[in-house]
């Protein structure tokens, strides 16, 4: 039986100690990708996929990603929505792996929302 | 949906929402007697008997949050157009198992896609989970258990980034090798 194996596990371990902080800092951002069915569907998966990549990256501790569910506008799916602390939150529309890795390197690390993307902001 | 990996991301996300707190994922291949099988179990609130029967209708949902659901309905859908079917086991507070079936060579089975995308995306958004993933192919079989993986890891957290994206290399090379043992 094949299982993942511990040299593979041990190969992950060594490739990431170098970067690896003991405590987690606050999140400065968030950012939620919105998987329910019509997310999932429309691509969400793929846009995950990409934001991880940026994530891997840019190396930073203080975003943080996570998963939700429908948020009840299945047709502007995938739908991300960013969030600074203390600051904007910003939904945005039709998003893609490339829009993803430009509103993850323009607005959050950068802080510029991208409007031409944006479907709201609150 | 276009892959099958896409429906299995989209019912262990419906299980994940009835609260459970481990999940396994079951894919087995068998090319050689023509199935294929997925079945996803969690432990989660499941759902009271009588809304079995209606499941597979398109727009029932269990949620209160909004009316409607597709995800079932889909891959029901998916199995019947390949001479499959849908099964659901659930009851009030036993967790929930779905199971659907294929014919393996049907022309209309859709792919079976990124499995390993599929795994490292429930793990990224869902930290808290543990997921249990096992694969088959014609009885070579390749597992994945979440529990273990963080056990091993110790204080370096299964979502980082980088770790995702060598586990998400690491799975993908792993079922490369079962299909390619067993000759495509």
């Amino acid at each position: 039986m094949a299982k993942l194996s511990l040299e593979d596990l041990k190969k992950i371990k060594e490739q990431t100690a170098k970067n690896t902080y003991l405590r987690d800092g606050d999140a400065n951002v968030k950012i939620t990708v919105h998987m329910g069915t019509c997310g999932i569907a429309a691509g969400a998966r793929e846009v995950m996929n990409a934001l991880m990549e940026e994530m891997a990256a840019a190396d930073r501790q203080d975003i943080r990603v996570v998963a939700s569910g429908c948020r009840g506008m299945c047709n502007s799916e995938p739908n991300v929505t960013v969030e600074i602390l203390d600051g904007e939150t910003t939904v945005y529309q039709h998003m893609d792996a490339d829009k993803m890795r430009q509103v993850f390197k323009r607005h959050a690390l950068l802080g510029e929302v991208q409007t031409d993307f944006a479907l709201a902001k609150r | 949906m276009r892959e099958l990996s896409l429906h299995i991301l989209d019912i262990a996300e419906n299980g994940i929402t009835a609260g459970a707190d481990c999940i396994h994922i079951l894919v087995e291949e068998a090319r050689t007697t023509d199935r294929l099988i997925i079945k996803i179990t969690d432990n989660g609130q499941g759902m009271p008997t009588e809304k079995i029967k209606k499941l597979t209708a398109p727009f029932v949902s269990s949620l209160t949050t909004r009316r409607v659901g597709l995800g079932l309905a889909l891959l029901a859908a998916a199995a019947e157009r390949c001479d499959g079917r849908l099964t659901v086991k659930t009851g009030t507070g036993t967790g929930t198992e779905v199971g659907a079936t294929f014919r393996y060579n049907h022309i209309d089975r859709a792919p079976m896609g990124d499995m390993a995308s599929t795994i490292t995306t429930l793990i990224i958004g869902n930290p808290q989970i543990d997921f249990v993933y096992t694969h088959i192919i014609d009885g070579e079989e390749f597992t994945l258990d979440t529990r273990e993986l963080k056990a091993e890891m110790g204080n370096l957290s299964l979502t980082k980034p980088v770790v995702i994206y060598h586990l998400t290399a690491s799975i993908r090379n792993s079922l490369g090798k079962l299909i390619a043992k067993n000759g495509q």
